[in-house]
């Protein structure tokens, strides 16, 4: 093992990680502002993929897949916070049993629509090139999945940081009550949210759907890794979702090329640690 | 209904059970076993979520601690297939509680969403060993046991291991029932009201719900080695998340702190993923249903549905009372 195999296993690490951010970003926004447990999430991903294959089927466009698989599963997540779960009120326990519900329709809906079958979205072939870089050979895709999360991230952090919408999330996400107090309309900062979660996991399903593919089963096999992210990054912040899903992304790859056997648990067994230590995360919001 | 005829209705239904299984089909005696095996998996669940209230995202971790035991022991060691079933079942009691008393100490610190998501941490450590590794557990084809224990009776017969899993269900529903009804299980039903009162009052609320949480991991590892022989085969879908969502709903589904209806709970879950799944192709909606539909319209489960039936017959008279089901 030299250098090169911890630069590539880094490389590959960093581009996977970049995949999570795009999952776990929208899912600890909506926990962070709305305390949802979501356990739809992987199935906007999954979804997302599906909806993007068809786009291609029928447009040849793959650019044209992304915004409109995105919106599409935006526009999902959006009914089902107005429709069920704003009816739910905060309680943990009814949100996690009744998302897992969506998400078994979806499942069965996506296995009537698309059939069974593993699919693979197939990106243009300018993104498919092998970068040499140092003796490196680093495929296109993955560099693209990184200058995606980075541009995504850049453009999330500016709305958050530098729009009055953004400061009315975080105030959301600090202390509901309060922003209510000074005007804030929460509900509608909620809405936004969960339409926003469920946009970021259906892009990360069609840039991923060329990456991991798009099969029966994706939906609750990223679901825990997402979660994963959040808790380790810590709820509701954006910061803590980059460095939750690049410490996941590289723990993943190293776990796997290390210590195959025990890879999950080495992922898993850090979430359940930090959550007993810290359970707001390493960078979550008191 | 007084307590008294509550438990000749539930012993009267259990002695009906007992008597017509046999008379079935086979497919249809090892979908009740299964039924009951589950039934203690999700009686293990209401000991936390409906006595306690402390929902466990992580409940088939147990299950499948007891029924990878099994199934290892069975082929790597070649025990337990003998009289030593009865070893392994205690074995697979004691790990299940031991791994519980590790796992409690990081889960029982936390409490609503956070013991959600530190549960399923837990849980999906236990699945990424079953999952992964290979050497020990068979990865993702899991293990194949070699046949149901013999001892005299020959367990491979499905009515007699019917009435095995019927005989361990009764014992855990009675023990369960005497838990929860001794000052132990109204100290937890206590600690679900009001936390904070209970400490005030003296209580060491953290040993209570650090008990019960390895109590029901006992009991899950017992459902475990059970389960392990219903099926004649474990794998990584034993200790999947979606197994201990299950669990969760059966419970919800049924009536959280009722015990009994985790039990109901448990047969209709198990009656749409194995038996709908046969007749139609779009079972999943169903299910899907159920859930989303329980949440919506059952606060109470089943059991629930019970109550305010009975409660709004009493209030005919006076329609105000029947204004007011109960909502916990």
């Amino acid at each position: 093992m030299d250098w090169r195999f911890w630069l590539i296993q880094t490389f590959n690490g960093i581009s996977y990680g970049a995949l999570l951010f795009l999952l776990g970003s929208g899912l600890s926004l909506i926990f962070g502002v709305m305390r949802i447990v979501n356990l739809s999430h992987g199935s906007y991903f999954l979804l997302g993929g599906y909806v993007a294959l068809s786009v291609i089927l029928a447009t040849g466009s793959w650019v044209l897949a992304i915004p409109i698989a995105a919106l599409s599963i935006a526009l999902v997540g959006l009914l089902m916070e107005r429709l069920f779960l704003r009816r739910l009120g905060f309680d943990p326990l009814r949100q996690v049993l009744l998302t897992v519900g969506f998400a078994f329709l979806f499942q069965q809906a996506a296995l009537d629509i698309w059939g069974g079958d593993n699919r693979d979205i197939v990106p243009p072939a300018s993104l498919t090139q092998t970068a040499v870089v140092g003796g490196l050979h680093l495929p296109g895709y993955r560099v693209f999945m990184i200058a995606m999360a980075a541009a995504i991230g850049l453009i999330l952090w500016l709305v958050m940081e530098h729009t009055r919408l953004g400061a009315a999330v975080r105030a959301t996400v600090d202390d509901a009550q309060m922003a209510r107090g000074v005007g804030i309309d929460t509900s509608r900062i909620s809405m936004f949210i969960f339409a926003l979660g469920a946009f970021l996991a259906g892009l990360g399903g069609v840039i991923g759907g060329g990456f991991l593919g798009v099969y029966p089963g994706l939906d609750f096999q990223i679901l825990p890794i997402a979660f994963a992210v959040v808790i380790i990054g810590g709820m509701g912040s954006l910061g803590g979702a980059a460095i939750g899903s690049l410490l996941v992304g590289i723990a993943d790859n190293f776990g796997k090329a290390l210590f195959p056997e025990i890879s999950y648990f080495t992922l898993y067994a850090p979430m359940a640690l930090i959550l007993a230590v810290r359970p707001t995360g390493l960078f979550g919001r008191e | 209904m007084t307590s008294r005829t509550k438990a000749v209705a539930v012993a009267g239904v259990l002695l009906g059970l007992a008597l017509i299984a046999p008379f079935t089909d086979a497919f249809v005696i090892l979908l009740i076993t299964r039924a009951l095996i589950l039934a203690i998996l999700a009686m293990s669940l209401d000991i936390l979520l409906g006595f306690t209230g402390l929902p466990s995202l992580g409940q088939a971790a147990y299950l499948g601690i007891g029924a990878y035991l099994t199934a290892i022991l069975a082929t790597k060691f070649n025990f337990g297939l003998g009289w030593s079933f009865w070893v392994v079942v205690v074995l697979g009691i004691l790990l299940a509680a031991a791994t519980a008393a590790f796992f409690g100490l990081f889960a029982v610190r936390a409490s609503g969403v956070y013991f959600l998501m530190i549960t399923l941490a837990l849980g999906q450590c236990v699945w990424g060993l079953a999952y992964r590794w290979n050497s020990m557990t068979g990865g993702d084809n899991g293990i194949n046991l070699p046949g149901r224990p013999a001892f005299g009776i020959q367990l491979s017969s499905d009515v007699a291991y019917f009435y095995v899993v019927f005989g361990f269900f009764a014992l855990s529903l009675l023990m369960l029932y005497v838990l929860v009804k001794s000052p132990f299980g109204r100290s937890l039903e206590g600690i679900r009201e009001r936390e904070v009162r209970m400490r005030t009052l003296g209580y060491n609320t953290w040993l209570h719900k650090y008990l019960a949480f390895i109590i029901a991991g006992g009991f899950g590892g017992l459902a475990g080695v059970l389960w392990a022989h219903a099926n004649g085969h474990v794998s990584p879908e034993d200790v999947v998340l979606t197994t201990s969502v299950d669990a969760l709903l059966m419970v919800v589904l049924g009536g959280p702190g009722t015990l009994v209806g985790g039990a109901i709970g448990a047969a209709a879950v198990l009656f749409l993923r194995e038996y709908l799944s046969t007749l139609v192709a779009w079972w999943q909606y169903v299910l899907g249903a159920v859930y989303i539909l329980t949440i919506l319209y059952l606060p109470d489960g089943l059991m629930g549905v019970a109550t305010r039936l009975r409660r709004s017959s009493i209030a005919l008279g006076r329609p105000e009372d029947a204004k007011h089901p109960v909502i916990s």
